[in-house]
């Protein structure tokens, strides 16, 4: 077993033409970012808003309580109902970036909304207090407070759509999932494992890249990587208030 | 100066938090708004800047109507300090210090040198400016939170408890600081407290609030402890509030009586069993010492009893009775503005000396006056 899925790495043909492993690939992660893409452009707006307005919360609430659809049964659902509304790559392409995206929606969306809602109140407060204005707030404190929880948002979302779109596969659509589900059709195992290992694989790469960008775009200050003198250390600004001086030599004034 | 004409707050539920305040916080002076929660000090500092819009009446600075002045403008030009310092987590000490002036649209070589600066007017070392605000000690928070305010130089500071957050020691210290800072800036100050001994000693003016949101009194602080409108101010000011109206008698003539010393790392001559002072090379006291339980040997600094405050010659009777009292010797330690011994003095010459001041009276000149009038005598 092993032998063999070896035998189909190795092989050249494998590797060119249109149903190559760079081909698929590049597929799989057009449709992949396709479809976070579009979530992005969704929920962000709207999380960013509900959490720095404090209005709308069942927005969220809607597209957690999303999440429970089979997002199999969704798929051909939607395939059959919005399809054959196209013509072409576009059949396939449209419905199952549909599905993708709706899958992608609540992972962004709470996220988002989860990371503005989590700004301390002080920080907020402070913010409009030496006059910023609501756009000022949101984009120079609530939205890079809210990065961590953002990215935690994306990388779920990410995961999930990689892995998701090789089950479109199903109704047509290129990507690494035609391997696997046209080597279980053909009885081609080796071809089917393989598909499934450069899927996994694809997905640890995409989970570390994600990791690295957000240790690149997230403040020191946030991640708690910043460590130096902790909050209990000594109060005296410049330690000089409490060195040596044994009596207590502050006149009671 | 900060003008409240008539302001009320309602909010939508029905609650007053503010009700009809007339208020006037002069230029250059600081104005503490005291009283128990519920009393609306808050939400009157923070209609100031309009972060809560007053439902009646308006609120001038320097005659002009806040109502009628741009939101965000007006906050750049009022500093403001808040009680858990809202630093903002993601950016370092520096560019938290920047925020007003980066609005405000100065050159970053300009943001970066004004900051640098008031760093270090605030007591904080140059190397924690790149520091982020989750490696700052509670103290050192504020003390940013306060350069912050300062950075773009407003005329006028709005703090709401800002140093309430923090344990009393570094609050004694932050206080003492502020007061030496607002000596050499004179901003126009408003701040807001439930701790009346914070009140009393930072206020110019100390305006006491009661739950409602209204005005009880308002005077200058040795008049408040002398003469409390009437029981809900008395009551507020404290009961120890005959002691705590020391703190404005300057010290008059104390008898001083010169104090045997032994320098640290010497032997003490005699055996006494009495307390020994322990002075430094320069003669600043340093704690004191039993003689007796050091023996031949030359004094250690563990032999130290340093329970003892100490009162600069020409500062206040409460200082002078405090030292005294805190002393192990009953002898108060009494020292000159560069912190060199001059002598002790003993309680009960503080307190003769006590009697033979008359108390700060009414009369003296008028201290500015709220809606209360004041009861004469009853509660003197």
């Amino acid at each position: 077993m092993i032998a063999s899925l070896l035998d189909w790495f190795l092989d050249p043909a494998n590797w060119s033409g249109e149903d190559g492993i760079p081909a698929r690939l590049f597929e799989h992660l057009w449709y992949s970012a396709l479809a976070v893409g579009l979530g992005l452009v969704v929920a962000l707006p709207l999380g960013l808003w509900v959490g720095h307005s404090g209005r709308g919360r069942w927005v969220v609430s809607v597209a957690n309580s999303a999440r429970a659809v089979p997002t199999l049964g969704l798929l051909f659902a939607v395939a059959l109902w919005v399809g054959p509304a196209f013509r072409g790559d576009l059949a396939y392409l449209v419905p199952s970036t549909l599905v993708l995206v709706l899958l992608a929606l609540p992972p962004l969306l709470a996220g988002t909304y989860a990371g503005v809602e989590a700004v301390d109140p002080a920080a907020r407060d402070a913010a409009q207090g030496v006059g910023m204005t609501g756009w000022q707030v949101l984009r120079q404190v609530e939205l890079p407070c809210a990065l961590p929880l953002l990215l935690s948002g994306v990388r779920t979302a990410v995961l999930q759509v990689v892995a998701t779109t090789t089950i479109a596969a199903l109704i047509g659509l290129g990507g690494l999932g035609r391997y696997l589900i046209d080597g279980i059709a053909l009885g081609d195992y080796p071809r089917a494992a393989g598909g499934a290992l450069l899927v996994a694989l694809l997905a640890v790469v995409l989970e570390g890249m994600l990791a690295l960008l957000q240790r690149k775009v997230v403040s020191p200050g946030l991640s708690g990587r910043a460590v130096g003198r902790s909050r209990n250390d000594d109060d005296a600004g410049t330690g000089k208030e409490t060195a040596q001086e044994p009596v207590d030599l502050r006149a009671p004034a | 100066m900060i003008r409240f004409d008539a302001v009320t707050k309602e909010f939508p539920d029905g609650t007053v938090a503010v009700d009809d305040l007339t208020l006037t916080a002069p230029t250059g002076k600081i104005t503490v708004l005291v009283g128990p929660s519920g009393c609306g000090k808050t939400t009157s500092l923070r209609m100031v800047n309009r972060m809560i819009e007053p439902t009646r009446g308006s609120i001038s600075l320097d005659g002009q109507d806040t109502g009628r002045m741009d939101q965000a403008e007006l906050r750049r030009g009022i500093g403001y300090v808040i009680q858990h310092a809202g630093l903002f987590p993601h950016r370092t000490v520096l560019d938290n210090i920047g925020t007003v002036p980066r609005l405000l649209g100065w050159d970053r070589k300009k943001i970066r040198e004004r900051s640098s600066e008031l760093l270090e007017r605030v007591g904080l070392e140059a190397h924690l400016g790149e520091r982020y605000p989750s490696q700052l000690s509670g103290g050192q928070q504020q003390r940013v939170g306060v350069a912050r305010a300062l950075a773009a130089d407003p005329p006028v500071m709005l703090m709401d408890e800002p140093f309430s957050a923090v344990d009393p020691i570094v609050r004694e210290q932050l206080q003492d600081e502020f007061l030496r800072l607002q000596d050499e800036l004179g901003k126009t100050i408003v701040f807001v407290t439930h701790d009346i001994d914070e009140a009393i000693k930072l206020g110019d003016q100390v305006a006491v609030l009661r739950v409602g949101g209204t005005l009880a009194q308002v005077a200058e602080p040795a008049y408040l402890l002398a003469h409390p409108a009437d029981d809900f101010v008395a009551d507020f000011v404290g009961r120890d509030r005959g002691y705590r109206a020391l703190q404005f008698q300057e010290t008059p003539r104390l008898p001083l009586r010169p104090e045997r010393c032994v320098v640290l790392g010497e032997r003490p001559e005699g055996r006494g069993s009495t307390w020994l002072l322990v002075v430094d090379d320069d003669r600043k006291p340093l704690g004191w010492v039993e003689p007796a339980r050091v023996g031949d040997r030359a004094v250690e600094d563990a032999d130290l009893h340093r329970g003892g405050t100490v009162a600069r010659a020409g500062g206040t009777l409460r200082g002078a009775l405090d030292a005294a009292l805190s002393s192990p010797s009953r002898r108060g330690v009494v020292v000159d503005d560069s912190g060199t011994l001059v002598g002790t003095v003993m309680a009960h010459e503080v307190l003769s000396a006590i009697e033979d001041t008359d108390r700060p009276e009414r009369d003296e000149g008028d201290p500015v006056r709220g809606g209360a009038v004041t009861v004469a005598g009853d509660e003197a």
